[in-house]
């Protein structure tokens, strides 16, 4: 056994969903634009729909779950 | 009102309800912080009739509360108004009263049978992966849906309508999760936290959920600390309020608690831009799209965190909690289902 608690993660991968990012990050979107985080914890999309990219807005929850990111 | 501190004197106090459902001069035009007082509501049977005059003039309790419980209306206002003394309080009731034990005992026995009637409709089949399950029991929500209408078809009436009920719970929101905060341990403590940090504005002030809300309110011309906002409230509004606070007041029932946020979580995002959307159609404050557009991004992040960081953690370090998770999530969806067909209902009328 290890001694005390696990490290918590800083990047989440959620399954059939966005990708969850503890702390301050500046997020490079496709065309180069950089987005600043704004919360304790943002979601980045990953299913490349949301509406709000690059953060997670939802949308991926409307999609069928075989195309929603793996 | 504040409690003068004299238990001793058997005199009922002086105050009396105001025979107007008015604010007192003193409580306009604060700013949303600190628009706490209200006073006590309407009574809607005989035995909310026994708690509020219990509450506001010390009249005695029934010994048996559920001897002159008229219906079901009449328990859940009986028991949100008891419950209210806990997060605001009255205008015209003592603060002490919130720990009069003979409101304790009627709290304990309405509590009871409203308890036992979500268990029996709600209660889950057991899983050993409850991160699928609440994400299950999230997209089982497929009945009519409120923002749907919102979006499309609703008209300003109905909007402001569906508004001023919603007051009830996002005047409150995230207030009763905070009671399981303390009941937590670890992983699952931390990230209520994170999560409840982003709810209470991550630090600034003119962010905080509840306060937006407000805002919103104001700007459609609504006092947010208005008696008529739970005077007009339907049951199927109380019961969601009340199996909150219901939820959150107890240790026992911490695991419901946080499937309940689990499940009004993973049901937010998506029906927020519909609502957001509708709200721009009809010409609403852009303040209440605001809340609604906050929403559509914070609960995408929530709902992972609620499931993936707080529930699934929870239920690993107490594996008995597992029932009462999805139970929690169960009700949150049931309550609103109820909600949405008793006002689709009402409008198609
Ligand atoms: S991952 Fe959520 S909208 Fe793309
Ligand atoms: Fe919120
Ligand atoms: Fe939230």
């Amino acid at each position: 056994m290890s001694q005390g608690p696990e490290p918590r993660p800083d990047v989440i991968l959620c399954p059939g969903g966005p990708m969850l990012l503890r702390g301050d990050h500046v997020v490079q979107d496709a065309d180069g634009v950089g987005h600043a985080t704004t919360r304790p914890v943002s979601a980045v999309c990953r299913c490349l729909r949301s509406a709000t990219s690059p953060w997670c807005d939802g949308t991926h929850k409307l999609l069928p779950p075989e195309q929603r990111p793996a | 009102m504040t409690s003068n501190g004299d238990f001793s004197s058997g005199h009922p106090r002086p105050t009396r309800r105001a025979p107007s459902g008015e604010r007192p001069e003193a409580f306009r035009g604060r700013p949303p912080g600190y628009l706490s007082h209200v006073l006590t509501p309407k009574p809607r049977g005989r035995l909310s009739e026994a708690v509020i005059d219990h509450l506001v003039d010390r009249a005695p309790l029934p010994a048996d509360p559920l001897e002159v419980l008229d219906h079901d209306e009449d328990l859940q206002l009986a028991l949100w108004t008891v419950y209210e003394l806990a997060y605001r309080g009255f205008d015209d009731v003592d603060d002490a009263m919130e720990w009069d034990p003979d409101l304790l005992r009627v709290r304990r026995d309405l509590e009871q049978v409203f308890e036992a009637e979500l268990r029996a409709r709600c209660t889950q089949p057991e899983t050993d992966d409850v991160v699928t399950a609440l994400f299950d029991i999230a997209e089982s929500d497929d009945g009519p849906s409120l923002a749907h209408h919102v979006q499309r078809k609703a008209t300003k009436e109905q909007v402001l309508q569906l508004l001023r009920m919603r007051s009830v719970y996002h005047l409150k929101e995230a207030d009763p999760t905070t009671w399981t905060l303390p009941r937590l341990t670890g992983r699952a403590r931390a990230a209520l936290v994170e999560l409840q940090y982003d709810e209470f504005g991550a630090g600034r002030p003119d962010r905080v959920h509840q306060d937006l809300f407000a805002r919103g309110l104001q700007a459609c011309g609504i006092d947010p600390a208005s008696r008529r906002l739970v005077d007009e409230a339907p049951v199927q509004v109380l019961r969601q309020n009340n199996a909150l606070s219901l939820f959150g007041l107890h240790r026992r029932l911490r695991g419901a608690s946080l499937g309940h946020l689990a499940a009004f979580e993973a049901t937010s995002s998506v029906p927020s831009r519909r609502m957001a959307r509708g709200i721009q159609r009809l010409g609403l404050p852009q303040e209440m799209a605001d809340y609604y557009l906050e929403h559509v991004e914070a609960d995408a992040i929530h709902e992972q965190l609620a499931i993936r960081e707080i529930c699934a953690p929870l239920v690993e370090g107490e594996p008995h909690l597992a029932g009462d998770v999805l139970l929690g999530a169960a009700v949150c969806v049931a309550l609103e289902a109820d909600l949405a067909e008793h006002l689709l209902e009402e409008w198609s009328a």
